[in-house]
């Protein structure tokens, strides 16, 4: 025992106890962004604009609303078969703005994949997407909404640009784990970029592409209701805000509600089910 | 007294099949007994038996004199400070330290905010720099688990055990993920543990040869059932053609093509 | 002869794929109203629109304190929601957990939860809480909150399963108690992705803050409804070039962390 509390490889803490802690970068690293954000969590709440907030009032009228909103929907201001003509146009705008979504996302992640294209191609639309990416979808749906003129056409023009940027992403990616030896060989036959792509790329990796895409479009479910209700996009959305917002109808905000968790919980389901049978080590 | 008694232990993960079929076997202390069988034989579930990481449905299983199936749960996390136990994948928590991970073995003395604080007497920690030298990784002893080699890593894991002061080791497969080399290097510190601090061990093996190099005893395992039960010498080609049922005609075909 | 009929089969599936795919975009441009000629043909008239425009001007820039302050209550809104929302769901994460689940009831209860969470859209929390707690920085923040418990549980919920199962059973077997085997191999295991994750919330939710507070009438979000409904649009193109900014900083910035961690 003696000889070992010498030991040269022990390390003693300023008091002379033996210290267990190693201090590497990354646990540094880890401590400073949990106290930053912590403090800047206090801040928030310091900071924040606590106008017209009566939290003794606000919070017995939220539970009761939740609870009529849960326990009692109904439909009032519009039909059935309104309410599920409504859910079709949001599922239309999710579906178009996907579709569209990934054939552009396709080509442009052609390009993007660092094994398909050049370094400089490659890069441009990585920034290009990034920047894309960076304007929060409502605001592209405004923007359409002026440029454009209202209508579907802005809200499906909005949504794609954000579809676009997450596939391109999605599949470049996946495009860049294509067997490098599998390239090589057609390439050795003389085969033409269009070829390798078409008879190599695509049909490794068209499973992934599929999986992608139907994330995304589980994703523009909820982005299309969320158009419908902030940028006048129509759909189940719309119906949502004027329920809420206009007529503060709570059993009609509890049954559409319901059914966008519905169909939220079917969608993701089948994601995962995809996810889990194309890629169960990559899932995220 | 026997330091494990294991009386017509059975264990079945669904209705269909018994991994475990009236197993019957005891262990002194101080014994090297290897536990040997094809995969899917019920060895790694016999093995978590004793400490009762699976739960016991037929048989009793009796350790130092404590009936391991009828302990509640603070007598069974005080049970298993006794026992340690060593993994195929060593356990680690890969991030931390071999430090750490070491004086992981301590939880079971403390109390739980003692063990969230993270405090350890010095005495512990020389205890624990004092086995990393017995095992040849005292320099490693700041780096993170993940960036030792698979038997240094399992030498971790060994430290870990043994700050335990266990009276017995169980070793679940210690070296399946090891090359030939490092392989012997924990077969011998296994060996040693017995030899030198009297520390009963189980391990459970699927090579016959090393099986019957190390133990003093070697129990057979098929099907779930306790085919072969003796001193390692007694081990003859019948009793492995009997632990390992199918493989022997393939075996002797082989020899005769390669011969 | 096998072979052959398997082909056709595989052209068959690919023939009634590709016709179930233009029959649904066929269906969906039906019922949205959506032309595609139509939308292509605006696109130029669009992007002229845009560069003359949304630019920046000298007088906008006279707005810029006012905006950057909103910009600021945006982004401190949006991280005190992942972090509140990062302590409830890490409990409900370790519940949820197979790994550290100490029962079946709890673990169903606490993915039940995170699942209501998540699919409810965060403008339907928006909207829903807008009515009672009135157009302030707490109704954003606890509709991004919600969002965020959701989401997070379901990633705590698999980076515990995926990280830590192996520790888990060894600290078990010396006889640790449950938090000393969460505090000591659970979270000094799973926190470099727990983080990433948490960076990753924050980044969402700077872009839903957005959305929820053109609804709410809060932060970044009021500020562009204001100067859009005005039709301000110099103004406009300052709010978004904000936005844009702040954004790729705060990813920026994330990458860089994630790369140290990881």
């Amino acid at each position: 025992m003696e000889a070992i509390s010498i030991s040269p490889h022990i390390k003693r803490k300023a008091n002379g106890k033996i210290s267990i802690k190693t201090g590497n970068k990354s646990e540094r690293v880890m401590k400073w962004t949990i106290s930053t954000l912590t403090l800047l969590t206090i801040m928030a709440f310091l900071f924040f604009n606590y106008d017209g907030l009566d939290l003794a009032k606000a919070i017995p009228e939220t539970a009761y609303n939740l609870k009529v909103m849960f326990l009692e929907p109904g439909l009032s201001h519009f039909t059935w078969g309104a309410a599920f003509y409504q859910v079709g146009i949001t599922l239309g705008l999710a579906f178009l703005s996907t579709i569209l979504g990934a054939v552009i996302a396709f080509f442009l992640a052609l390009m993007a994949a660092t094994n398909l294209s050049n370094k400089w191609i490659s890069k441009t639309v990585r920034i290009f997407v990034a920047i894309v990416r960076a304007v929060p979808t409502v605001l592209w749906v405004l923007i359409f909404a002026i440029a454009a003129g209202l209508g579907s056409e802005a809200a499906i023009l909005g949504m794609l640009f954000h579809s676009i940027a997450y596939l391109v992403k999605a599949f470049s990616e996946a495009f860049e784990e294509v067997d490098k030896g599998i390239m090589e060989a057609l390439k050795a036959t003389g085969a033409s970029w269009w070829h390798i792509v078409t008879h190599a790329v695509v049909p490794s990796t068209f499973t992934y592409l599929l999986s992608w895409t139907f994330l995304r479009f589980e994703i523009n479910f909820s982005v299309a209701v969320a158009m419908g209700a902030a940028a006048g996009a129509g759909g189940i959305g719309f119906e949502l805000f004027m329920a809420s917002g206009f007529y503060f109808d709570m059993r009609e905000v509890g049954l559409i509600t319901y059914m966008i968790l519905l169909l939220a919980i079917i969608l993701e389901l089948m994601s995962t089910r995809l996810k889990n049978r194309y890629f169960p080590a990559t899932a995220k | 007294m026997s330091l494990v008694r294991v009386e017509n232990l059975g264990k079945s993960y669904n209705a269909q099949t018994k991994v475990l079929k009236d197993v019957s076997f005891n262990v002194e202390a101080g014994e090297f007994v290897s536990i040997i069988g094809p995969s899917g034989a019920g060895k790694s579930t016999l093995l978590r038996c004793i400490n009762r990481m699976v739960e016991i449905d037929e048989g009793n299983v009796v350790f130092d004199g404590q009936d391991v199936g009828s302990l509640n749960k603070k007598e069974l996390r005080k049970m298993r400070t006794n026992i340690g136990m060593i993994f195929q994948h060593y356990n680690l928590v890969p991030r931390l330290s071999v430090i750490e991970n070491v004086l992981h073995g301590r939880f079971g003395y403390k109390t739980t905010l003692e063990g969230i604080l993270g405090k350890f007497t010095e005495d512990e920690k020389e205890q624990a720099f004092y086995l990393l030298k017995k095992l040849g990784i005292e320099d490693h002893a700041y780096k993170r688990c993940d960036q030792l080699s698979g038997g240094q890593q399992q030498r971790v894991g060994i430290a870990r055990a043994l700050i335990q002061d266990p009276k017995i080791v169980l070793c679940d497969e210690p070296i399946a993920s090891l090359d030939p080399n490092a392989s012997k290097v924990i077969m011998d510190y296994l060996k040693s543990i017995t030899m030198e601090l009297n520390i009963t061990c189980i391990v459970n093996l699927h090579q016959v040869e090393i099986a019957r190099d190390y133990s003093d005893r070697i129990i057979g395992l098929s099907k779930g059932g306790i085919v072969f039960d003796g001193s390692s010498y007694k081990l003859t080609t019948d009793s492995t053609d009997l632990i390992y049922g199918t493989t022997t005609p393939k075996v002797q075909k082989r020899q005769l093509v390669t011969v | 002869m096998n072979e052959k009929v398997m082909r056709n089969q595989r052209k068959w599936q690919t023939i009634l794929f590709a016709g179930i795919i233009i029959a649904l975009t066929y269906l969906s441009s039906d019922i949205t109203d959506f032309n595609i000629v139509h939308g292509i043909a605006t696109l130029p008239d669009a992007a002229i629109w845009i560069f003359s425009n949304l630019f920046v001007t000298q007088e906008s820039l006279e707005r810029l304190p006012k905006i950057l302050g909103k910009l600021a209550e945006t982004i401190l809104m949006s991280i005190a929601a992942t972090t509140t929302g990062t302590v409830v769901a890490l409990f409900l994460g370790l519940m949820g957990s197979k790994t550290t689940g100490t029962s079946n009831a709890l673990a169903m209860f606490a993915r039940f939860i995170a699942s209501v969470a998540r699919n409810i859209p965060v403008v339907a929390w928006a909207l829903i809480l807008l009515l009672s707690f009135g157009q302030n920085s707490v109704t954003g923040y606890l509709a991004l909150f919600v969002g965020s418990v959701g989401f997070l549980t379901r990633a705590f919920i698999e980076s515990i399963d995926e990280a830590s199962q192996s520790a888990v059973e060894a600290l078990r077997a010396t006889g640790a108690t449950y938090f000393q085997i969460v505090y000591k191999a659970v979270i000094p295991q799973c926190l470099p992705q727990m983080i990433s994750w948490i960076l990753f919330m924050i980044e969402t939710n700077i872009r839903s803050a957005t959305l929820v507070g053109i609804l709410t009438g809060t932060g970044i979000g009021y500020s562009f409804d204001l100067y859009y409904k005005t039709l301000n649009y110099n103004a406009v193109a300052l709010v978004t070039l904000c936005i844009v900014l702040s954004v790729i900083v705060i990813e920026l910035m994330s990458n860089h962390i994630r790369k140290v961690i990881l």
